[in-house]
């Protein structure tokens, strides 16, 4: 729960270690090294641009990575190392490890075509293979969790932001992640809304759940996160403890990013 | 000021202007109601009409049959035709050039060819081989290869069987068909948002069930409209199956009457009430098909949405 410095590293739940990623001739990210620890909750900051949705996308292979290694729960990310080379792993391995980390977008990518709690029991249904009863009880429950027990069949587009926002973590939620994984889950929201997300974030946290989450909300970093990522043009820069991150950063870049969203 | 305050909290009067007057409309509204008068005059004045003809035989055994033919060769051309449009605008959005390559290829060629050209082609494939025979490429050289003798062929069928009829016009419509569905459906799946890709993936949904899944029924919004137009634009085409020659079809049967009669109008008319109808009917079917992929897109409330609403209202009065 609070650092993975001191944990083997193959009990974390993230490890990553000179992780590189360029677009065409743009390094967009150069080098990272991280641990997350399971039941950790790491937020992490930095300017627009610095890489940081793109390190989330690694994390779950929605982006290859070029050097460097990336493992999730002790597995390396989207390869297979044997006799000293590493293999492609196949959509189909691809899609299954997926399936144990949790995404939440900042824009929420519901399927709009779908009720919120057919977007939540779709990826259980047709993946997982879950009976429709026992997806449908599921379901709702986890719209319950989140707030939203009389909302079952609304379509995304009749409900507010961070109604919306809410269900694609139901929907995330439902696949029963070990890991989850937020790229700034309320930049999309009006102010007034923020609360009823970060609020159920919370709840998860306090459940339990590992998280890594991009996030503005400094509030929140102190009060939820256990580790803060300061990250600036591809790098880590910083990271720590929050509070101290927050009031006492160590390097002039952590510092004038903080002047200018504090 | 107070006094403003109280004038402007009043409820103030009701407004009643004399309204703007539209002379022009009125002008153009008369000329309209005098051609339609001219224009209804003359069907009910000219003797070559022949009205009671023209309804004694329009719904004669034989037109019954071709609308019949008209119809089921419009809808079987453009179910083929849609899931041909479909898989080429999937292959078409491949990552692999060759496949990628070979649907543009399809489509430029079938867009080419006008359907008349295509039908008569396809009609006289019997000539190019008696038999067609489904079995392994190249079965022979490759028996002879290996020193075996023989084939690897386990379906036969006879060309001038095959091509001939309705069997050959809806081979030809629906291959030229798929070639515009294609784009139509290309169009359609590059309109999705391809955040949609991305959140199906990250469930784990492979990429096959994303597509059917998710990205195909929001791209329907985009390909229906169109596709309603290409099928009515099939339904007129059918009249191209002289081309085969497909005779028990709409326009050959009622031309056949008019021609056999004399009476060339009665019949030409018979045929473009015919052909205004059975259009209708296509235009009905797709206004379903748009509001059932509307779902989730207009503020609509939906069935079960309203029963779920009167039931929490209904709760809350006990
Ligand atoms: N698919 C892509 N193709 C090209 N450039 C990209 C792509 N995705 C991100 N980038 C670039 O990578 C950099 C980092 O982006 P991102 O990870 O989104 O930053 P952040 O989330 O910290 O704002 C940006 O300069 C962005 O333009
Ligand atoms: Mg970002």
């Amino acid at each position: 729960m609070s650092t993975a410095a001191d944990m083997p590293a193959e009990q974390l739940m993230v490890r990553a270690e000179g992780v590189h990623k360029r677009f065409g001739h743009v390094e967009v990210l150069k080098g990272i090294d991280l641990a997350v620890a399971p039941r950790e909750v790491m937020c992490v900051i930095g300017p627009s641009g610095s890489g940081k949705s793109t390190f989330l996308r690694c994390i779950n292979h929605l982006e290859k990575v070029d050097a460097g290694r990336l493992w999730v729960d002790g597995r390396l990310v989207g390869y297979r190392e044997s006799g000293g080379k590493l293999h492609e792993l196949k959509d189909r391995e691809v899609a299954a490890q997926r399936r144990e980390i949790g995404m939440v977008f900042q824009r929420f990518h519901l399927f709009p075509h779908m009720t919120a709690l057919e977007n939540v029991i779709e990826a259980p249904q047709r993946v997982k293979g879950v009976g429709k009863q026992a997806a449908r009880a599921r379901g709702t429950e986890l719209l319950e969790r989140v707030g939203l027990g009389d909302r079952v069949h609304n379509y995304p587009n009749q409900l507010s932001g961070g109604q919306q926002q809410r269900v694609a973590i139901a929907r995330a939620l439902a696949m029963e992640p070990k890991l989850m994984l937020f790229d700034e889950p309320t930049s999309a929201l009006d102010p007034e809304l923020v609360g009823e997300v970060l609020d159920v974030m919370r709840g998860l946290a306090a459940d339990g759940m590992t998280m890594v989450v991009v996030t503005h909300e400094m509030g929140f970093a102190r009060e939820v996160g256990d580790t803060l990522v300061f990250m600036d043009d591809g790098v880590v820069v910083e990271s720590g403890a929050p509070r101290q991150v927050l009031t006492d950063p160590q390097h002039e870049r952590t510092r004038a990013f903080l002047s200018k969203v504090l | 000021m107070a006094t403003d305050t109280t004038t402007r909290s009043a409820s103030p009067e009701q407004i009643r202007a004399v309204p703007v007057r539209h002379p022009g409309r009125w002008v153009a509204a008369a000329v309209i109601a005098v051609l339609v008068a001219m224009f209804v005059h003359m069907l009910v004045t000219n003797p070559v009409f022949q009205w009671s003809f023209m309804v004694d035989n329009m719904f004669s055994a034989p037109v019954l049959r071709g609308a019949r033919t008209t119809l089921i060769m419009t809808v079987l051309a453009m179910v083929i035709g849609v899931l041909l449009g479909v898989v080429l605008a999937v292959m078409r959005l491949s990552p692999n050039p060759v496949v990628s390559g070979a649907a543009w290829v399809y489509v430029w060629f079938f867009r080419a060819i006008p359907r008349i050209v295509l039908l008569f082609f396809v009609a006289n494939l019997g000539a190019l081989y008696a038999t067609y025979q489904l079995g392994f490429p190249f079965d022979r050289q490759l028996m002879d290869l290996f020193g075996f003798s023989g084939d690897l062929r386990f379906l036969d069928l006879d060309g001038n069987q095959i091509f001939t009829g309705f069997t050959a016009g809806l081979i030809g419509l629906a291959l030229s068909e798929g070639a515009y569905m294609a784009e139509i459906v290309r169009a359609g799946i590059q309109s999705v948002d391809p955040g949609q890709t991305e959140a199906a993936s990250a469930l784990g949904m492979s990429r096959s069930t994303a597509m059917r899944r998710i990205v195909l029924p929001q791209a329907m919004r985009v390909i229906i409209p169109p596709t309603g137009n290409e099928t009515i634009a099939m339904l007129k085409d059918t009249s191209l199956l002289i081309a085969v020659p497909v005779t028990i079809e709409l326009n050959f049967q009622l031309r056949a009457i008019g021609s056999r009669t004399f009476q060339i109008i009665p019949m030409a008319v018979a045929s473009i009430l015919w052909y205004a109808a059975l259009a209708s009917l296509l235009m009905i079917g797709q206004h379903f098909l748009e509001k059932r992929f509307s779902r989730g897109f207009g503020a609509r409330e939906t069935r079960a949405q309203r029963a779920a609403r009167e039931a929490r209202e209904v709760g809350s009065t006990h």
